[in-house]
């Protein structure tokens, strides 16, 4: 695989297959975008099975001197690499979602959803911090097309909304970005995590990234456009979204804030933790009386997200662990859902809780489905979610006993909200006709959630896999801010390390959460 | 230098001279039959002309060589790089406009020989060493211009157009004027090389208004705040071809004029005059972008969006180093091909009869008939609002790293911030053309001229234009290091 330019091509697949949906017809444009999805979701699982664990850092690069002020500089590690295979998998189920609610400017939407593609992979895999910046900005410009022509009724307002408030946060950003390739002579990425900009300087450039990061996240209290997008996009959109967008916030902290701005980091960890906790509980609370499914879901991402910055906040191993796999695990399950939503809406036209009720009787597939990505969501161990959840609050532990009650004071109103959602549509009495009458799962809808519902118990049993690519970059980057780390309120007491045997026989939380 | 080696420099304006007096004859005796064939030969000789400045912008010439008639005039890489642009847009200017005054009956003759003119005074803005020459090549421009935006004699609007332009432009020459004699009482000279060493050291108040005043005149020629009022009214009234040469080739020079002045001339007293640019670049980005946002009319937001775009490019001049002059030169580039784009667009709109569509709310759900016009126009509006992937950003991007190395963050990180007001408006357009329902107004057909200079900007702007960045940035540079080349 030694310099096959296996990134340019995942970048250019979809690009290309976009252009070509511009120029055919509806039926079409459907299968080439399947097809190109496709084709990168293989171009995906052939990227991670080349992927040498415990090899160099960056592996796949490439670098072009194409431009400028900056170079073409691609290139993965660990982290980046789950996240590009997190965004391929989605992309097919995304398509899948939109083959028949799409009816209008089918060409164009599938156009748009493939440069989104092509954006998203770009983000995770530049290693120029100009490039990552015009993919990262460069988003906002099909996210805004596909929100304002398929969306709900007030898509207008959620799209500029989402347009404005994100490019507001990223602009200031820009200039940081400048001010750091000024100072430090380069704008290469790697370079960049190991250079040491002074502690003044790194506190204004943290808080410009912060503007940005914070907004993509989202963190309260700049979250307000998350439920207003995601009510109003189609059901693809809002998987995408949720799915991997939101990511680029945490992945922006994971990359840039914590490595490049150790020091500040550790001086602003009270303001991300405050917001974090807020977050947490505020959303949760406004979930559990949302009369809107989707709006439920996109608080409790909301929520969700609080314990992903938390958790790479905690200055730890665990902590940063925790935070990468709750963005696969929130990516998937979050996914999971709006595509649950969106099963059922287009069914009946409305998102509104009441218009259902006791869709196990004549949905039971629907129902298993969606009760696996229910407790997913609420952190049931053996789905993902749980090993998301214990491994950032084990970080957390470590450096404040108070957030992390905060916290999981959040994960059981997390589970009130959600399962409070499950008992109103899919228990108790079929009130309305309408909704009695709704037939089970096409075949088309059980391809789309078979591999989901894979992907999530395969985390939450084996999360090794997942694990195993990240685990030297995390190791790195909690060496690269060790210095920074604030002192932890919990006084653990390490103990003499375990036997190998004692290791291996207690499975993967028992390895994490006692090595370190 | 001698006489021949001086003529030789000024070739490009000798052939557009000689060009428009010709073709004003030809005008004469043929009538405005011959008015297409005019225009072509007018074109062919804006060719010439660039053919002719395009050496000396890849050899990158500076220094006494490109000095012509004792000091009055300097064909440099930086005064090449603004002719090639004017050259560019005044030549497209001539190809748009047929289609659109024959309409009208009023393709006549002079329209071409009018815009070689205004190309010669233009030239020599951009060229002048000396605050003669400066003005000579200004009023030659602006007396072109005048009659250009009142060209459509029976519309009322365009004859508005003209007399405000006229009566306010007179108005800004005259505050020009005054503020050159100032320089000149207290220097001495009018020369800007004799300027520059008369003001290294210190500097007489007296010098400081007469920097005032000509800045002020001069920013009434790019349209900077407070010196804008013109720009709506007389880009809305004008005809659309001409309108289309006022966002483009007058700006190049007038903005490339004002850098000459500001870098070369008051070169050694950057800190007399960073304050009142830096004043006019934040004022133009905040006016152009409230300004717009209450528009109607699609040539006045593009009127206000250029109000915003000369304030970003006044960004880098207020940096006053050799990369804010470059990055001013990329951006030039870039903005000639926003508002050409912008305005051929603008052209294209028309109804079923073929009459103009100027209101922005009958461009609602354009998308659903003309895909690839609403394609071009959301890429512009997209580009003008600095959204990367498109070219609109590389022209920020450089304008306001030279501002971060010049240590100026605050003043980025404000314009930055501003730019998001400006976003709004642009996005609101593609909201309008993408998502709102049909109201199937602009729907006649498109001139083929149009669509071949659409595409072509639309391609420049598209993210294949940063394949670009380093020969434009490597032009750039060289043109902006003949600019700094103290002789």
């Amino acid at each position: 695989m030694a310099g096959f330019p296996i990134l340019t091509l995942m970048l250019l697949v979809p690009l290309v297959a976009a252009t070509a949906c511009l120029f055919v017809e509806a039926k079409a444009a459907r299968s080439v975008a399947l097809v190109a999805t496709l084709i990168n979701l293989a171009l995906g699982v052939v990227l991670w099975a080349n992927y040498e664990i415990g090899g160099a850092q960056w592996q796949f690069t490439e670098r072009v001197e194409l431009f400028a002020g900056f170079s073409y500089a691609l290139g993965i590690d660990g982290i980046a690499l789950m996240l590009i295979v997190l965004s391929v998998f989605l992309m097919p189920i995304c398509i899948g979602a939109s083959w028949e609610s799409i009816q209008k400017r089918v060409g164009e939407y599938m156009a748009a959803f493939l440069l989104m593609e092509t954006l998203m992979i770009g983000v995770f895999a530049a290693q120029d911090l100009f490039l990552f910046y015009i993919f990262f900005e460069a988003g906002l410009i099909p996210m805004y097309l596909i929100i304002g022509i398929w969306g709900g009724d007030n898509r207008i307002y959620a799209a500029y909304k989402f347009f404005l408030y994100t490019l507001l946060g990223s602009v200031l950003m820009l200039i940081a970005m400048m001010w750091m390739v000024n100072e430090a002579g380069t704008s290469d990425i790697p370079t960049l995590m190991a250079y040491d900009f002074a502690e003044n300087a790194q506190t204004w450039l943290w808080l410009a990234f912060f503007a940005s990061f914070a907004v993509k996240m989202p963190m309260w209290p700049v979250h307000t456009w998350l439920p207003d997008a995601h009510v109003q996009a189609p059901t693809a959109g809002s998987i995408i979204l949720a799915g991997v967008l939101l990511k680029m916030g945490g992945y922006g902290f994971i990359r840039f804030s914590l490595p490049m701005f150790p020091e500040a980091s550790a001086q602003f960890v009270w303001l991300v933790f405050t917001l974090s906790m807020i977050a947490v509980i505020y959303t949760s609370l406004v979930a559990l009386v949302q009369q809107d499914m989707k709006k439920l879901i996109a608080y409790s991402s909301v929520a969700h997200m609080g314990i992903v910055t938390a958790g790479a906040f905690a200055f730890n191993v665990q902590g940063i662990e925790g935070s990468m796999i709750m963005m696969l695990s929130h990516g998937l399950v979050s996914g999971a859902l709006f595509l649950a939503v969106g099963v059922i809406y287009d069914r009946l036209h409305t998102r509104e809780i009441d218009r259902y009720g006791g869709l196990s009787i004549n949905m039971p597939q629907y129902a298993i489905f969606f009760m696996l990505f229910t407790m997913a969501s609420i952190g049931l161990p053996g789905t993902s979610g749980f090993v998301a959840e214990f491994l950032s609050l084990a970080g957390i532990y470590q450096v404040s006993t108070w957030v992390t009650l905060v916290c999981t004071t959040g994960i059981i109103l997390g589970a009130a909200y959600m399962l409070y959602l499950y008992r109103r549509v899919v228990f108790g009495e079929q009130k309305n006709a309408d909704a009695a009458a709704m037939p089970d799962l096409t075949m088309r809808e059980l391809a789309m959630m078979v591999p989901l519902a894979l992907a999530v118990l395969w985390m939450g049993v084996y999360p090794e896999s997942f694990l195993a690519p990240m685990r030297a970059d995390i190791a790195a980057l909690d060496a690269r801010i060790a210095r920074a780390a604030p002192e932890g309120d919990s006084q653990l007491k390490i103990g003499p390390p375990k036997s190998d045997k004692a290791d291996a026989a207690h499975g993967e939380e028992a390895e994490h959460g006692g090595a370190h | 230098m001698e006489f021949s080696g001086s003529l030789a420099l000024v070739a490009p304006e000798i052939v557009l001279t000689v060009a428009g007096l010709v073709l004003l004859l030809v005008a004469a005796w043929a009538g405005d039959k011959a008015a297409r064939t005019i225009s072509i030969i007018a074109v062919a000789a804006l060719a010439a002309a660039a053919f002719l400045v395009a050496p000396a912008l890849c050899s990158g010439a500076s220094g006494a060589d490109t000095i012509a008639f004792l000091g009055q005039y300097k064909a440099d890489a930086f005064a090449s790089f603004a002719k090639l642009l004017i050259y560019g847009a005044a030549g497209a200017s001539l190809m748009i406009a047929p289609p659109y005054l024959e309409r009208f009956g009023a393709m006549r003759a002079e329209y071409p020989v009018l815009i070689v003119f205004a190309a010669v005074g233009m030239g020599m803005m951009v060229s002048a060493t000396d605050l003669l020459t400066l003005y000579i090549g200004l009023e030659l421009n602006s007396l072109a211009a005048y009659v250009l935006a009142a060209f459509l004699r029976t519309d009322n609007r365009s004859a508005e157009a003209g007399l405000k332009y006229f009566v306010l432009g007179a108005l800004a020459s005259g505050i020009l004027l005054f503020g050159m004699s100032l320089t000149y009482g207290f220097t001495g000279t009018t020369s800007f090389e004799g300027i520059r060493a008369a003001l290294d050291g210190s500097i007489a108040t007296g010098t400081v208004f007469g920097i005032v005043f000509m800045l002020a005149g001069l920013a009434f020629k790019v349209s900077a705040v407070p010196f804008h009022m013109w720009t709506p009214d007389v880009y809305e009234g004008a005809p659309t071809p001409v309108t289309t040469f006022f966002a483009t080739a007058p700006k190049v020079a007038a903005l490339a004029l004002t850098m000459r002045v500001a870098l070369d001339a008051f070169g050694t007293q950057a800190l007399a005059w960073q304050q009142i640019i830096i004043f006019a670049a934040l004022a133009s980005i905040v006016v152009g972008a409230l300004g717009a946002i209450g528009q109607t009319n699609i040539k006045r937001l593009l009127a206000y969006s250029s109000i915003n775009n000369i304030g970003f490019m006044l960004i880098g001049l207020a940096a006053a180093t050799q990369a804010g002059a470059s990055a001013m030169l990329v951006y030039l580039a870039i903005y000639v091909a926003m508002s050409l784009g912008g305005f051929v667009a603008v052209l294209m709109l028309k109804d079923a009869d073929g009459n103009a569509v100027e209101d922005i709310a009958d461009l609602a759900g354009l998308s659903q008939h003309r895909k690839v016009l609403s394609l071009c126009i959301a890429m512009i509006m997209f580009s003008l609002a600095g959204i990367p992937p498109l070219f609109g950003f590389w022209g920020k991007f450089v304008v306001f790293q030279a501002a971060v190395q010049a240590d100026m963050v605050a003043l980025a990180a404000f314009g930055i911030a501003a730019s998001v007001i400006g976003a709004f408006y642009y996005i609101k357009i593609v909201k309008i053309i993408y998502f709102d329902e049909p109201a199937n107004k602009a729907t006649g057909k498109s001139d083929w001229a149009h669509q071949a200079i659409l595409a072509l900007c639309a391609a420049f702007i598209s993210p294949l234009g940063y394949l670009l960045t380093k020969w434009l940035g490597s032009l750039a540079d060289s043109a902006a290091a003949s600019l700094f080349s103290v002789v």
